[in-house]
């Protein structure tokens, strides 16, 4: 089933972030805030706005992902591509992070 | 080369202090995003997907060694190590971080250049033949004329706030390299019977959602009336173009809703106007201009024939390097050099730190020094000595840049699509990489000969889809990736637009369909000279639908 997460580019540099269930913005989508129902939404969208109105992101977005197991797997294929990085360049973004990482 | 003014070293610092000013209240929070993005983006400043991405302007595609140096450098220091051409001459980081973004226009402008109009509905970067100053068939220089543009264009008030972008191209020869007719304005610089210089003059070309060939408003302009006209011009779009709705807003749907006559009419009555005022050309400023473009003084190496003819016989490899990737220069001892940055299974237009830096390095050398972004994402070395080829191959062979493909099937033009790009809907640097990895054998590729293949992410159309002989347009159709074919594009000085061949492919079927359309082509062809254009312009789309649908069904 799908359900919904915040996303946004961080204001300074750009990078592709997702809000925390702890109310920061994390790098990666692991342990982003999970809205399950319409007023968990509304919160999230809440969230965005004031996310925008005190200038720590931008571009703030909510998207559609799904649970597999305890990975978050965003619907779309754009929202996969910022999650990971570009696909022809596996060396960039967050997908080389994570080897780097491993 | 154009070497800045005073006036112009003096603007362009003041910008790059004004900007440094705005992203530091930005980051401040005494800008918000919404006061912000229209400064940024006048900057050349966007968001793509996965970070900032800064366009830097290379006007009319012309480039120092020392000014490739500069763009190498800030691929290293602030960047992810290289940098991406595009279809407009132009070169995108795709990693900037915004704070840096005033350092890296610093740099910059240390080396007379900016990123100024690069975004924003104003005129933006005019383009040129890449070829300018060196092609054999060339009439005459069309970058003086595209420099005159750029600084009356440049931060021009009354042109600041267009209905939307305006771009115009200049080419100098017949032979349109520059796709003039498929831009907003487009200038085909000529002589009259009297031996003038002057400008065939095309309006209202475009790609984008809504294609359209350009239509001739002029036959003959002279060059003293280059800005006068082209004021008029815009003045008539900015007047009367759509400002209610953002996809009706370019001139092309302007010209078209209004009609060739009638806007024709409009642009001389407002010509008549203002012909005769300041904005005229006094030839004393266009040979000013001239100046900074003079042809290099060229020593005379007549030796190179013979060597070469003994290097291509010891050299298949690089033989087919000279036959593909080298063209007639107007000084018989020299020659135009393509440098393809499209390897095999590569990503069209990009290139590494390293490899600017090589191709700075070879131009400072066997190039007098100078250097082109070609519209068709390649480099160009326009002088090198026919003497001096082997080894600029060689060195351009250190680093993967001498692949022998200009103008073949693999020579594909890729926007930056769905991997990076905020706007795409679909890949397309994927699909142009296996399109090349299936075509890449030499031997297949140059028996199928030219064959111009560009691939769009979106309908915004930066790939050049429309005027592909084959172009590819990739969609999100019900989540997933499809690529809608078509064929019979063209944008040189017979422009058309491709035909739609139907029903789109999935990204899994697409190389197949490619493949399918170029084997047709091969079965049906009178002989080797006729190129996949002029077979389709022979035959029409039928016999590749037939193939195309047919095979597909049969598969089914």
């Amino acid at each position: 089933m799908s359900v919904k997460v915040l996303t946004a580019n961080r204001l300074a540099d750009g990078e592709v972030v997702w809000l925390g269930a702890n109310g920061e913005w994390l790098e990666h989508i692991d342990g982003a805030l999970i809205a399950r129902h319409a007023e968990a939404v509304n919160a999230l969208e809440e969230a965005g706005k004031s996310a925008i109105k005190s200038n720590l992101v931008i571009d703030v977005n909510v998207i559609d992902v799904e649970e597999r197991g305890t990975d978050l797997f965003p619907v779309r294929l754009r929202e996969r591509i910022r999650q990971l990085g570009p696909t022809i360049r596996l060396d960039l973004g967050k997908q080389a992070e994570k080897s780097k990482a491993a | 080369m154009y070497r800045y003014d005073e006036f112009d070293h003096a603007f362009v610092s003041a910008r790059v202090e004004q900007f440094k000013d705005q992203v530091e209240r930005r980051l401040a929070g005494e800008l918000t995003e919404e006061q912000f993005r229209p400064l940024r983006l006048m900057n050349g400043v966007y968001l793509q997907l996965h970070a900032y991405m800064l366009r830097v302007a290379v006007p009319y595609g012309t480039l120092s060694s020392r000014q490739m140096h500069k763009l190498a450098h800030i691929a290293r220091r602030y960047d992810r190590g290289y940098g991406h051409f595009t279809t407009r001459q132009n070169i995108q980081y795709n990693w900037p971080a915004l704070k840096d973004i005033p350092a890296v226009l610093d740099e910059l402008a240390s080396v007379e250049m900016h990123a100024l109009q690069t975004s924003g509905n104003c005129i933006r970067n005019v383009t040129a033949d890449h070829f300018a100053g060196a092609a054999a068939d060339e009439v005459g220089d069309p970058r003086p004329y595209a420099e005159i543009l750029r600084q009356w264009s440049s931060m021009h008030p009354e042109f600041s706030y267009l209905p939307r972008k305006f771009k115009i191209a200049v080419t100098g020869a017949d032979r349109d390299r520059a796709a003039i007719q498929v831009h907003d304005i487009g200038l085909h610089l000529k002589k009259n019977e009297s031996g003038e210089l002057g400008f065939g003059v095309y309006v209202g070309g475009g790609q984008g959602r809504t294609p359209m060939v350009a239509k001739k408003v002029r036959d003959f302009l002279p060059v003293e009336d280059l800005l006068t006209y082209t004021t008029a011009i815009v003045r008539v779009y900015n007047l009367n173009g759509r400002r209610d709705n953002k996809y009706k807003a370019r001139i092309k749907i302007l010209v078209h809703e209004t009609g060739t006559e009638e806007i024709t009419r409009q642009i001389e009555t407002e010509w008549q106007a203002i012909k005769e005022t300041d904005l005229k050309l006094p030839q004393q400023d266009v040979d000013a201009i001239d100046a900074y473009f003079a042809p290099p003084n060229l020593v005379q190496r007549p030796e190179g024939w013979s060597e070469l003819a003994a290097a291509r016989k010891a050299d298949p490899a690089f033989s087919a390097w000279v036959d593909q990737n080298v063209t007639p220069h107007k000084n018989p001892d020299y020659g135009v050099v393509t440098i393809s940055l499209k390897p095999i299974g590569g990503i069209p237009g990009d290139a590494t730190d390293a490899q600017m830096d090589l191709v700075a390095d070879i131009a400072e050398k066997f190039s007098y020094d100078e250097i082109r972004v070609s519209h068709e994402q390649n480099l160009v070395l326009p002088h090198v000595a026919i003497a001096d080829l082997r080894i600029v191959y060689d060195l351009l062979l250190t680093d993967g840049l001498a692949t022998a493909n200009a103008g073949l099937i693999t020579d594909i033009i890729s926007c930056p699509g769905l991997d990076y790009c905020a706007l795409a809907t679909a890949r397309s640097i994927p699909v142009a990489q296996r399109i090349s990895e299936r075509f890449g054998n030499p031997e297949r590729q140059a028996d199928i000969g030219e064959l111009k293949l560009k691939i769009s992410g979106c309908i915004n159309a930066c790939g050049h889809h429309h005027v592909g002989h084959i172009g590819i347009l990739g969609v999100e159709k019900k989540g997933e990736e499809l690529y809608q074919i078509s064929l019979g594009g063209s944008g040189d000085e017979i422009c058309t637009i491709g035909d739609i061949t139907g029903r789109g492919f999935s990204s899994e079927e697409i190389v197949d369909a490619i493949e399918t359309i170029v084997d047709r082509y091969l079965e049906i062809r009178t002989d080797k000279e006729e190129t996949f254009l002029a077979t389709y312009r022979r035959v029409g789309a039928a016999p590749f639908k037939d193939a195309l649908y047919s095979e597909v069904a049969n598969a089914a």
